[in-house]
């Protein structure tokens, strides 16, 4: 496309969010290849069901709830911070957040990457999932709230717990967890975790696994990777994949 | 251990009529038939016999019945066989007991005490077969007021809507919780009437897409197989918050069941048990509801109706306003009958409540704060004929989903065995050599011609009533009475007793 390339700036001010939806819908079609949309102040479903794999939202403000709902791939980044359901149910695409999130992050989210500078909040990650080449990934710089991983099927999540202001966790977490992987920067009391996972050292997939996605947080973040993997991690997995396979009578 | 649990049913075989063909060995999949080469008969395990006829029906020289276990216990009021039953196999097992389809207890039902009206001298009554009639219904948010320009071209956006031919639609049933050849059945009858099928929760198989137009796509608390492509291959999208089976509660296909294809529909991995778990976890608040709905609208572009399903419930009025308020485009009631692949005995049987009752109470509520005109309302979860379907749309419904009544039409005899996965009528089962079973032309031949039979039938009662236009009868109480129903019955039905007049 012959737009290709270029860059298209647009104010939020203002606007509801389906005003600035179906903008930020029609600039993509344009064929831009990076949008900065600056004055964004609570709009909802940014980037929601949106499959524009190679091109780039830049947010300047708090975008509102639902940031990249049901997206299937688009890069975002938020200068700023997010509030809840980012990434709720995604199936693809990477959002960057330079500050912190609110609640439910990546709920029942099926791919794509989501970094977090700063920290999350409660039910972070519920029921996320894989499937065959897709592993959704959530790296959080800070620290999360309680119910982090509940119902956790498959996927990552990383928890770097940098300013190390109190525990990486809360309460409740991995509880009813049967798939995926939690890795923890430093650890986690046991009496906060669920009562279906268990807390192992990791192994040297798991280091491949840690760097994979350490380099690009370091690199979104300008944090040095021998910084981030200097301490050391542990990695929480479920018990079984099958937590609740026999409570029934046939 | 040995089990104190006798067997529910007696297999009879007449020993004349029995040609040794073996047809019922190899149609059982609960291994009830087995053949005795030394002695050259057919010797039946009665213990396994769930009752779903299969060999009854196959047997070419209809040798087999099958009757109710005789064996009493002493007679008593309190403990019958069932529930000595059941404490018997909870003993051996330590398990919640399961079953499926709907609640079989005997509560009322309100349907068979509600008649209809017919015009007698006054108000005269119409042919349906000589004199056009309509029953096309629209599911969807109707606009507040119509607005035109000057030369009367309607400017008013009318949001998206479900075109119905008939008022009845199939209720949603999962490719897992039945088969492939069953869903299948359901989408190509949909087609040919002109209603909607639903995928349920369990995303929508490779092999259903020619028939996607005729979809309604679930979105429910897994949120499996919910992906952009999906939300967008349906006609409209359903936000499942509950079941009328199992109000409440999650939803559970073992690993099991998730086979290669069921895998692929539900993106999970072969092996691993889809959980559901019992509230969306974006969802806590009629607020966050209105978030979800939204955001669904918002990923297809505002292109579908977003409707959302609830179980009913004690407080299920207040609810569907805050449906309604929320933004949905319709909203679907499943009464406390309604069906279920698996669910767990006690709560199918105790949890929810009628949906005659929950319907009526639904449609006052949405008219007394004036929000019924704005929303489509669609109940399920007990209707059997055609007269159900009629008494739902008198009480105030837009349209009904059938789904025990579609799955019956293709050949099941309720032998509430779902869960167990060994339907021998290849509709609850993933098991290839019982899917089989199943012709999907002979299926969706069935399930069309039970609702274009219940079309004719319904026009005729409309007819009777002097009533031409389906639009005509919605949330038309009048032309309903209520037979032994106490005063309380009748002020929730919003409904006169049988012979008082106007």
């Amino acid at each position: 496309m012959e737009k290709d390339g270029r860059l298209k700036t647009i104010s939020a001010k203002g606007l509801h969010y389906r005003q600035l939806n179906e903008e930020i819908r029609k600039v993509l079609e344009e064929g831009y290849q990076q949008i900065k949309i600056m004055d964004v102040n609570g709009q909802r479903y940014i980037g929601s069901g949106l499959t524009f794999s190679d091109r780039i939202l830049e947010i300047y403000g708090t975008p509102g709830n639902d940031l990249g709902a049901f997206m299937n791939g688009l890069t975002i980044r938020v200068f700023g911070n997010a509030q809840d359901g980012t990434a709720n149910t995604m199936n693809g695409g990477e959002i960057v957040i330079y500050g912190s999130t609110g609640d439910l992050v990546g709920y029942g989210m099926r791919g794509g990457r989501v970094f977090i500078r700063g920290s999350a909040g409660y039910r972070v990650g519920i029921h996320m999932k894989e499937y065959e080449d897709k592993i959704p990934v959530i790296v959080i710089g800070g620290n999360t709230g309680d119910f982090l991983g509940e119902y956790m099927a498959g996927g990552r999540i990383i928890v770097l717990n940098l300013e190390s202001q109190g525990d990486a966790t809360g309460y409740f977490c991995g509880t009813g967890m049967h798939g995926g992987i939690i890795y923890i920067r430093g650890t986690v009391p046991e009496h906060r975790l669920g009562k279906e996972v268990k807390l192992t050292d990791i192994n040297e997939e798991d280091i491949a696994i840690l760097k994979e996605h350490l380099i690009d947080f370091a690199r979104y973040f300008g944090i040095s990777l021998e910084y981030l993997i200097s301490e050391k991690f542990y990695k929480l997995v479920p018990y079984n994949k099958r937590p609740y396979g026999r409570l029934y009578a046939y | 251990m040995k089990t104190l649990y006798e067997s529910d049913f007696i297999v009879i075989r007449d020993e004349i009529r029995c040609i040794r063909c073996k047809v019922c060995v190899r149609q059982c999949a609960n291994e009830v038939h087995q053949y005795d080469e030394e002695d050259d008969r057919v010797i039946a395990e009665n213990s396994r016999c769930v009752g779903c006829h299969r060999c009854v029906t196959l047997c070419p020289t209809k040798a087999i019945t099958i009757i109710r276990n005789p064996l009493d216990f002493r007679e008593n009021y309190q403990w019958t066989a069932r529930a000595i039953k059941d404490i018997y196999k909870q003993a051996e097992t330590g398990g919640i007991l399961l079953t499926g389809m709907g609640n079989d207890k005997e509560y009322p039902i309100y349907w068979d005490r509600l008649l209809i009206n017919a015009s007698q001298v006054t108000n005269p009554s119409i042919d349906p077969l000589r004199e056009p009639m309509e029953l096309k219904t629209f599911i969807g948010r109707k606009p507040e007021k119509l607005e035109f320009d000057n030369y009367g071209r309607l400017i008013t956006e009318i949001p998206p809507q479900l075109e119905l031919e008939v008022p009845i639609m199939f209720s949603a049933m999962s490719f897992g919780s039945i088969s492939i050849n069953a869903c299948e059945s359901l989408a190509r009858a949909s087609v040919e009437v002109g209603t909607f099928w639903n995928t349920g929760e369990g995303g929508l198989h490779k092999k259903l897409y020619p028939y996607k137009e005729r979809a309604i796509v679930q979105c429910a608390s897994g949120r499996f197989g919910v992906d952009v492509e999906y939300l967008n291959a349906g006609s409209a999208i359903e936000i499942k918050i509950g079941q009328g089976a199992k109000p409440g509660i999650g939803g559970h296909l073992p690993g099991e069941k998730v086979g290669e294809e069921v895998s692929q529909t539900r993106m999970i991995p072969i092996g691993t048990d889809a959980i559901s778990p019992a509230p969306h976890h974006d969802i806590y608040s009629i607020e966050d509801l209105r978030q979800l709905i939204y955001a669904l609208k918002e990923a297809v572009n505002y292109k579908k109706p977003v409707g959302v399903k609830i179980a009913a419930v004690h407080n299920v009025s207040a609810i569907a306003s805050g449906i309604a308020r929320a933004g949905a485009d319709y909203i679907a009631i499943d009464g406390f009958r309604g069906g279920t692949g698996a669910a767990p005995t006690r709560i199918r049987d105790n949890v929810g409540i009628p949906v005659e009752l929950a319907l009526a109470s639904v449609d006052t509520r949405l008219r007394e704060e004036g929000l019924r005109n704005q929303i489509s309302l669609i109940v399920g979860g007990s209707i059997r004929n055609s007269a159900d379907v009629i008494k739902a749309i008198a009480l105030g419904a837009d349209a009904v989903y059938i789904a025990t009544s579609a799955l019956v039409a293709l050949g099941c005899h309720l032998c509430q065995n779902c869960h167990t996965g060994k339907c021998n009528w290849g509709i609850a089962t993933q098991d290839p050599n019982l899917v089989k079973r199943l012709n999907p032309d002979i299926g969706a031949k069935r399930a069309s011609n039970l609702l274009k039979a219940w079309s004719h039938e319904i026009k005729e009662m409309l007819g009777g009533m002097g009533i031409n236009a389906l639009e005509s009868l919605r949330g038309n109480r009048l032309m309903l009475r209520g037979v032994g129903l106490n005063e309380k019955e009748l002020e929730i039905l919003g409904i006169k007793h049988a012979g008082e007049g106007i």
